[in-house]
C-alpha cells in the first residue's frame, strides 16, 4: 500500500524518466525522496541518453528476434498453436553485491533444510515424531508420496533444481513467497533475454561490472552427473520432455542443446528388467540420468496416472532399483504445497539450527482454528491461496474482490481448510519498465532464483525477474499479462 | 541417433521439398493460362485438374470447390489448411518435425524454417500472392532453396544428415515423376508418342519449367519440346539433379551410408528395393517405358517409392510408434500442456 508521501520527480533524473512517479511503492531504482540509488548511476547514464526512437525501434528488434528464433510459448486451450513471445521489458533490473550475498546465503540455506526435510520424512519422520510438525500435515499434503518412503535417492539429493520466489515489500524487505520444487523453469529466458541485452546495449555492458549468467548449463550437467547410478564411470544423461505443445518445450530444447545431451520423449524410453533404454537407430541404448520436465503423476502410468500417455511404464520400478537417477527426485511436490511453506522457518532451525535469513510472508493456515477465525474476519484483506495451485490460479486477491468472489472463498474454507492459507496483501516493490502510451512508469515485480544443488550449491547470478505489465496488477504471470526482465547482479555495490 | 529424432529429420526434409515442388508445379501452370485464348470451365478443368490429380487430392478438392478454376486450386494447393499436402500445410508439418528435434539442427536452419512459417501465415503472404502470384512462388521457392543452402552448409554429415538426404530424394523422385505424370491423357496408352501439337508442346514445356528442367533439356536436346525426350530426361537422366534416376541414386547411396553396406549388397529391405530400382532406372530406355506406356509405368514407380519409404521406416524406427488416433492426440497434447503445473511461468 502506497505509505509514504508521493515522490517529487528528481530534476537530475534523463529526459526519459522526468514524469517518473514512484507513487508511494518501494522502487528499485528511486529512493523515496527521488535519488537515484547508487546502483542504477551507471547504467542510467547510459540508458538516459537513448532517443525514444532508437529505444522504439531496439524494442521492435528484440521482439522480432524473439519470434524468429522461435522464444514463445504456446497459449493454453488454443488448438490452432497460436504462439506468443514472452514480453520482454527492456529495462533490467538491478542487484547489488551486498543484497546477492544475502540472497544467495538464504536461499543456500533453504534448500539445505529443504532436501534434509525431504529425506527425513520419507525415511525416520523426525521431524514428525519431535512434534516440530504435526503428522497430518505431511500425510495429506497432495504431492506426498507414500510409495516412496525408505526408498534410497542418489546421494540424498532431492531437490536438484530449484526456483524459488521472492518479492520485496513497502520496505524493501526480500521475502520468500514460494519454493518451486518440482520442475520450475523459466531459465532459459534468463540465458536467452541477457543474450539480446548484450546485442541491444552492448555499451552499457562495458564496464558495467555485470555478472555473468552463462554457466548455467555446464553446473546443470555437472549435477546431473553427479547423481548418476553408483558405478556407472560415464553416464548418458537426457531431458524428458512433454512434448512440443508444453509450454517450456522452447527451454527444453535450448538447456539440452547447451547441454549437449538427447532430449527425450515417453516414448523414446523403455524399461527392460529395470534398466531405461532410448530407442535409437541402431537399438537400444541404456541410459543413467534423467532430467525430467514431467510431473511425478505423469511419469509412469503403471504407478501413477494410468491414463498418462506421455510416461514410461516401469520407470519407477527402474528408479526404485537404483539403475536410472531423476533430478528431480519423485515426491519433492510436498515441499511446494503451500501448508508446507508456513512450516520452513521452522524446518530451517529444527535441520540446521540456525535462524532463516530469508523471511516469509506472514501466514495463516485454515486448518488451524484460531487463524481460520481471523481469515475468515479479515477475507477483505488477506490474499487467499489454495495450497497446491500455482500460476496466479486458486487465488483470492481479497482487497480487490468482488463480494460474491470473496463468499465463494468463505465456503471454500469452511468445506476444507486443510487446502487453503492466507497471508496479507504486499505491495510488491516497483520497477521503471517501458508501457506503451505511458513511457517509463513503475511496475510491479519478482524474482525467481535459480538453484542448483549437486556436489556443491550453485545459484546463477540474478534469475528472472517477472513484471506485472498491467497498471497496477500485483499478478506477473505470462498467462495474465506478466512479462519478464533482465537481472543484473553486480560485482560491487554501485 | 533416437529413432524418433531420425523419423522426424527425414519428415522435415521431405516436406521442405514438397513445398517447394508444389510452389513451382502451380506457378507454372498459373503463367502457362496466360497463353491461352479462351478459358471457358471445361478447358480450365482439362488444365487444371491433372494438377490436383498429380498430388493424389482430387476427391478432397472436388469436395471443398465448385469450379476448378486457377483462383480455387491455387488456393488449395498454396493455402488451406484442411489439405494435407497444401503448402502451408507442408511448412507447418516441417516446422513441427523441426520443432521436434530444435536440439539436433542448427540455429540458422530453425530461424529460416521459422521465417518461412510465420511469412506464410501473415497478412503480407496473402497480399502478396493477390497483387503478384509469380512474385509469391519466387519466395517459398527461394525460401526452400535458402533451406536445402543451409542445410548443406551447416548441417554436420553425421546420421542425421543421411536421413535427411533420404527424405529429400525420396521427395523429389515421387515429385518429378507426379509431375510428368500431369500429362499422361495427351499419350497414347501404350507405345511412342507421336509429334505433339502446339498446344501439347506448351504443356510439356510447363512440365519440364515445373522441375525446374528448361535450361538442362534445352542444352541437351535444342528448342524441339518432343514428349519421349522429355521423359527420358526426367526419368533416366544421370546428371540432372532432379530426375528421378539422379534421385534414386542418391537415396541409394544415403541409405548404405546410414547402414555401411556396399552398394552391390544389402541389409534391409530398403536398401534392397532402392538398388533394385537403380538398377533398373540405369538399365531402361525410354522404348522401353513408352512400350509399357508412361502412366503405368509411373504408377508403378511410384508404388515402389512408397515401398522404400516404407522399409526404411521398418528397419530404423524398429519398434514403430503407433500412429495414435485423435482422440488419443487431444488427450496427449492436453497432457503434455498440464504436465509442469509449475511451467511456472503462466
Amino acid at each position: 500500500m502506497p505509505t509514504s508521501t508521493p515522490a517529487r520527480p528528481a530534476a537530475d533524473l534523463p529526459a526519459p524518466f522526468r514524469q517518473y512517479d514512484t507513487g508511494g511503492f518501494y522502487d528499485e531504482m528511486l529512493e523515496t525522496n527521488g535519488q537515484v540509488r547508487p546502483h542504477y548511476q551507471h547504467f542510467l547514464k547510459h540508458f538516459g541518453a537513448v532517443t525514444p526512437e532508437e529505444f522504439a525501434a531496439k524494442r521492435s528488434a528484440v521482439d522480432l528476434s524473439f519470434l524468429r528464433q522461435g522464444v514463445t510459448f504456446n497459449v493454453y486451450g488454443d488448438s490452432k498453436g497460436a504462439e506468443r513471445i514472452f514480453p520482454f521489458d527492456l529495462v533490467p533490473r538491478i542487484i547489488p553485491a551486498h543484497e546477492w550475498e544475502h540472497l544467495e546465503a538464504g536461499l543456500v540455506q533453504r534448500i539445505t533444510a529443504l532436501n534434509l526435510f525431504l529425506h527425513d520424512i520419507y525415511h525416520e519422520q523426525n521431524i514428525i515424531k519431535d512434534g516440530t510438525i504435526p503428522a497430518h500435515y505431511v500425510m495429506s499434503a497432495k504431492h506426498f508420496r507414500r510409495e516412496f518412503m525408505n526408498v534410497n535417492v542418489p546421494r540424498d539429493i532431492y531437490i536438484h533444481v530449484c526456483g524459488t520466489d521472492i518479492i520485496r515489500d513497502d520496505k524493501g524487505q526480500y521475502l520468500v513467497l514460494e519454493d518451486n520444487a518440482r520442475c520450475p523453469s523459466g531459465v532459459s529466458y534468463v540465458l536467452e533475454n541477457r543474450r539480446a541485452l548484450k546485442r541491444t546495449f552492448p555499451a552499457i555492458f562495458e564496464a558495467g561490472g555485470v555478472r555473468p549468467v552463462e554457466n548455467y548449463s555446464q553446473e546443470l550437467l555437472k549435477v546431473l552427473q553427479h547423481t548418476a547410478p553408483a558405478g556407472v564411470a560415464e553416464p548418458t544423461v537426457v531431458l524428458l520432455t512433454p512434448g512440443v505443445y508444453n509450454s517450456a518445450y522452447f527451454e527444453h530444447t535450448y538447456l539440452a542443446r547447451q547441454m549437449g545431451i538427447e532430449i527425450v520423449e515417453g516414448r523414446d524410453l523403455l524399461v527392460r528388467d529395470q534398466h531405461v533404454f532410448m530407442r535409437t537407430t541402431k537399438g537400444l541404448q541404456p541410459v543413467h540420468v534423467i532430467y525430467r520436465r514431467i510431473d511425478d503423476d505423469f511419469l509412469d502410468p503403471t504407478v501413477f496416472r494410468k491414463d498418462s500417455a506421455l510416461g514410461v511404464p516401469g520407470l519407477v520400478n527402474a528408479y526404485r532399483a537404483g539403475n536410472v537417477s531423476l533430478a528431480n527426485s519423485i515426491g519433492t511436490g510436498v515441499a511446494d504445497d503451500k501448508v508446507m511453506y508456513y512450516f520452513v522457518p521452522r524446518i530451517i532451525k529444527y535441520y540446521l539450527d540456525q535462524e532463516p535469513l530469508l523471511p516469509n510472508v506472514q501466514t495463516y493456515l485454515a486448518s488451524e482454528d484460531a487463524d481460520k477465525k481471523y481469515m475468515l474476519e479479515n477475507l477483505d484483506k488477506l490474499v487467499v491461496k489454495a495450497a497446491n495451485e500455482a500460476g496466479g490460479y486458486g487465488m483470492l486477491m481479497g482487497p480487490h474482490a468482488t463480494k460474491a468472489e470473496r463468499e465463494d472463498f468463505r465456503k471454500r474454507i469452511e468445506a476444507d481448510p486443510r487446502n487453503y492459507i492466507g497471508q496479507p496483501m504486499i505491495s510488491l516493490s516497483r520497477h521503471p519498465t517501458y508501457c506503451e502510451g505511458e513511457g517509463f512508469a513503475g511496475r510491479h515485480i519478482d524474482l525467481r532464483p535459480f538453484i542448483l544443488y549437486g556436489e556443491k550449491t550453485t545459484i546463477i547470478p540474478g534469475g528472472l525477474t517477472r513484471v506485472a505489465l498491467r497498471k497496477g496488477s500485483l499478478v506477473v504471470n505470462s498467462s495474465q499479462g506478466g512479462g519478464s526482465k533482465e537481472s543484473w547482479v553486480l560485482y560491487g555495490n554501485k | 541417433m533416437l529413432s524418433r529424432v531420425a523419423n522426424s529429420l527425414y519428415w522435415m526434409s521431405r516436406y521442405i521439398e514438397r513445398a517447394e515442388s508444389i510452389a513451382r508445379l502451380v506457378d507454372v501452370n498459373l503463367q502457362m493460362l496466360l497463353d491461352f485464348r479462351n478459358l471457358d470451365d471445361a478447358t480450365l478443368n482439362a488444365h487444371w485438374m491433372p494438377v490436383v490429380q498429380s498430388s493424389g487430392d482430387e476427391e478432397l478438392f472436388r469436395k471443398l470447390y465448385p469450379r476448378t478454376t486457377g483462383q480455387n486450386v491455387t488456393e488449395f494447393m498454396v493455402f488451406n489448411p484442411a489439405n494435407n499436402n497444401s503448402i502451408v500445410s507442408s511448412i507447418g508439418q516441417a516446422r513441427e518435425n523441426a520443432r521436434m528435434v530444435r536440439d539436433q539442427i542448427t540455429t540458422e536452419l530453425w530461424e529460416e524454417i521459422n521465417r518461412l512459417y510465420l511469412f506464410l501465415h501473415s497478412p503480407r503472404a496473402t497480399k502478396l500472392w493477390r497483387e503478384s502470384p509469380s512474385d509469391f512462388f519466387q519466395t517459398i521457392r527461394n525460401g526452400s532453396l535458402l533451406l536445402q543452402g543451409l542445410t548443406d552448409a551447416t548441417i554436420v554429415r553425421n546420421e542425421g544428415w543421411f536421413f535427411i538426404q533420404c527424405g529429400r530424394y525420396l521427395e523429389r523422385a515421387d515429385k518429378t515423376s507426379r509431375i510428368l505424370d500431369v500429362r499422361h491423357a495427351s499419350l497414347p496408352a501404350h507405345g511412342a508418342p507421336a509429334d505433339p501439337s502446339q498446344a501439347d508442346a506448351l504443356g510439356w514445356s510447363a512440365v519440364l519449367r515445373s522441375c525446374s528442367a528448361w535450361d538442362a533439356y534445352k542444352a541437351l536436346n535444342g528448342a524441339e519440346i518432343q514428349p519421349a525426350l522429355v521423359a527420358e530426361f526426367l526419368l533416366l537422366s544421370d546428371d540432372f539433379p532432379r530426375s528421378v534416376r539422379f534421385a534414386v541414386r542418391h537415396l541409394n547411396t544415403a541409405l548404405r551410408r546410414i547402414s555401411g553396406v556396399h552398394e552391390g549388397r544389402f541389409s534391409n529391405e530398403g536398401e534392397k528395393l532402392a538398388g533394385r530400382l537403380l538398377a533398373e532406372l540405369q538399365f531402361s530406355t525410354a522404348e522401353d517405358i513408352f512400350e509399357i506406356g508412361l502412366h503405368n509405368y509411373i504408377d508403378v514407380l511410384q508404388g515402389k517409392l512408397n515401398a522404400i519409404g516404407e522399409a526404411l521406416f521398418q528397419a530404423y524406427i524398429f519398434q514403430p510408434f503407433q500412429t495414435p488416433d485423435d482422440n488419443e492426440l487431444r488427450q496427449q497434447e492436453e497432457q503434455q500442456q498440464q504436465a509442469g503445473p509449475q511451467a511456472g511461468l503462466r
